[in-house]
């Protein structure tokens, strides 16, 4: 076969592969947006779930993945940060140092349920904090870890090291030029990796059913003492969140609409992580703007 | 004189700050460290005390076909064969990415070869936004698109395997062609501009130069894609049917690791011998994602080599 008829039959098959791809990705979310966004409304984001009727919204599931997340970051980001510059600008070339990666290495690529299941373990039956937003929050953050801390060492590596060069001419000692240089021209980029890591563990369940629980108790949306059962702010009550939740009413729900449920949560997920998406490059690049002055 | 001296011989606020942030940096790491350390001890003294305190063979556990952890067989010993899981598992990893590589690599020649500017425009962002899907969402629509249409077309319940292989397959589809996407940028451009120059066609430049110059890429890619397919929990769980028996087919249900442990792990009693052979299927998972980030370190180091 002659080389030219070859050329333009592959290339006719790369179209129609690529073609088929971008109709089932297309179909994929045209399916959830479709399906889902009808069925949003502010009632279904703003009324308790329903266990046994039809007509039950995600308030509470809502909440929960947003102050979980929240709590997560809180907890993860400084360690990832603290890993990231220590990997980035003190780490030298030795066996402990390619020991650390590889565990990093490893942690990232252990699955979800994995980590779900070693926060069972140990936190919700070896310190007792039971099903809670606090035992979630630590498998999240372990979960969301490696990953953050290669990204906050990532940012920080694209700053050319005339910035460490200059820092130590000045007779700053290390730490001060990581401080007061380094971390402030890497935040653009540190902030669009959180953002997206953010996007990540909003949508993760598997992590979840065993460690933040799977259901979601009453709250009381006028009590902001943290110590009250009912608080929203209560580190200690179960939480169930959005993607725990759509697994749940699928896997042993009653609901009579458990279809049109999981469509509307599946479409705030999807939603939120396009949110998270663009908000990122978006905040990373005002941010800049900001920092620098360029316009 | 002397405070002059005192001063120079004194440890500066600089050096206690610099001391200071080492070593915070350094316990951050250390804490990673140790709980990945931790994750192997826990899960790996629950896992083994299968074979070591509830005195299960362990061949026995890796080649048994009957999966069933609260009766005991005709000889008196617990009914644990871990095999239709692992089986399982295999076969749906397996399978969904031989069907995701011909699309990934594909799509992401398409967006790098033959059409970058649509490529970056339309397809590049979407690809982004469905790596970051939740698995659950898939899951979902698997349940409510892939398990009605295998019931119509092929009988039955409509859960099993081949429900489980396409929804993992839509899965892990965007995170291979990203990933193969990556790879194929970074393949020199001279590459490219050598093959035309002595008079390829551009398939034959594709085919014979930029395909060959990124298959460690791409292998690591797939061999990733396969990692994320193996240890997915909750999508597979709702469409394949949680039924531990060896498929027979492939749209007979069946089980894996990971929907076996999320079914199981909330309803036996932690200590107990049935609750044990859950954590060896989580000792299984973990030990699979320790080879596959093996195989992608070997990928790794031979393509250096070239």
């Amino acid at each position: 076969m002659n080389a030219k008829l070859t050329n333009k039959i592959a290339t006719a098959v790369l179209y129609l592969i690529a073609g088929l791809v971008i109709l089932l990705l297309a179909g994929l979310l045209g399916f959830i947006l479709f399906n889902g966004v009808p069925h949003l409304s502010w009632h279904f984001l703003t009324s308790p779930s329903l266990a046994f009727q039809a007509g039950g919204g995600i308030e509470f599931q809502l909440f929960n993945s947003i102050y979980l997340l929240f709590i997560t970051m809180i907890i993860s980001f400084p360690i990832a940060l603290g890993a990231g510059i220590y990997l980035n600008e003190y780490a030298k070339q030795n066996i402990f140092t390619t020991i650390i990666r590889t565990a990093i290495e490893i942690l990232s690529s252990l699955p979800s349920v994995v980590v779900g299941l070693f926060g069972f373990l140990l936190v919700v039956v070896k310190l007792q904090l039971g099903f809670s937003i606090l035992s979630g929050a630590i498998a999240l953050t372990i979960f969301n870890l490696p990953l953050l801390t290669r990204s906050v060492e990532g940012s920080l590596k694209s700053i050319p090291d005339l910035q460490r060069e200059a820092g130590a001419a000045l007779g700053l000692s290390k730490w001060e030029t990581v401080i007061h240089v380094i971390f402030p021209a890497a935040l653009p980029s540190i902030v669009t990796g959180v953002v997206l890591s953010a996007g990540r563990v909003f949508g993760e369940a598997a992590a979840l059913i065993y460690t933040a629980g799977q259901s979601a108790p009453a709250l009381d949306f006028t009590d902001w003492n943290p110590f009250n059962a009912a608080s929203p702010l209560n580190l200690m009550r179960p939480a169930e969140t959005l993607a725990v939740h759509i697994w749940k009413i699928n896997s042993e729900g009653i609901q009579p609409d458990a279809a049109q449920v999981s469509a509307g949560a599946s479409a705030v997920l999807i939603i939120a992580v396009l949110i998270f998406n663009i908000s990122a490059r978006w905040i990373g690049k005002a941010l800049y703007k900001r920092l620098t002055s360029a316009r | 004189m002397d405070q002059i001296r005192e001063s120079l011989l004194k440890t500066s606020i600089g050096t206690k700050r610099e001391r200071f942030g080492r070593s915070i940096t350094m316990a951050a790491l250390i804490l990673i460290a140790v709980v990945v350390i931790s994750i192997f001890y826990f899960i790996a003294s629950k896992g083994l005390s299968t074979f070591f305190v509830d005195k299960i063979n362990i061949w026995d556990f890796l080649s048994g076909k009957t999966w069933n952890p609260g009766t005991t067989d005709a000889h008196g010993k617990p009914e644990v064969g871990a095999l239709p899981m692992i089986v399982g598992s295999f076969l749906i990893t397996v399978l969904s990415a031989i069907i995701a590589t011909p699309f990934a690599i594909g799509t992401a020649v398409f967006m790098t070869e033959i059409s970058p500017k649509n490529g970056a425009r339309i397809l590049q962002p979407v690809i982004e936004l469905l790596v970051g899907i939740p698995s659950v969402v898939y899951g979902f629509i698997g349940l409510t698109v892939i398990v009605p249409l295998q019931r119509h077309i092929f009988g039955g319940s409509g859960f099993g395997v081949l429900a489980g292989t396409i929804v993992l397959f839509v899965m892990i589809l965007p995170t291979v062609t990203s990933m193969t996407v990556d790879t194929l940028r970074s393949v020199p451009q001279y590459y490219r501009e050598s093959a035309l120059a002595i008079g390829a066609t551009r398939w034959q430049a594709i085919y014979k130069v930029i395909l060959r110059a990124a298959t460690p890429g791409i292998l690591t890619a797939i061999v990733f894609g396969m990692a994320r397919a193996f240890g997915e929990a909750l999508a597979v769980q709702m469409v394949v049917g949680n039924a531990p028996i060896l498929p027979t087919n492939l749209t007979s249900p069946a089980a894996t690791l990971t929907s076996i442990l999320t079914q199981g792990i909330g309803n036996a009693v932690m200590g107990s011998m049935q609750n044990d052979v859950l954590w060896t299927l989580a000792l299984i998972l973990l030990l699979m994602s320790l080879v596959f980030n093996i195989i992608i370190r070997v990928i790794g180091k031979k393509g250096e080599l070239k």
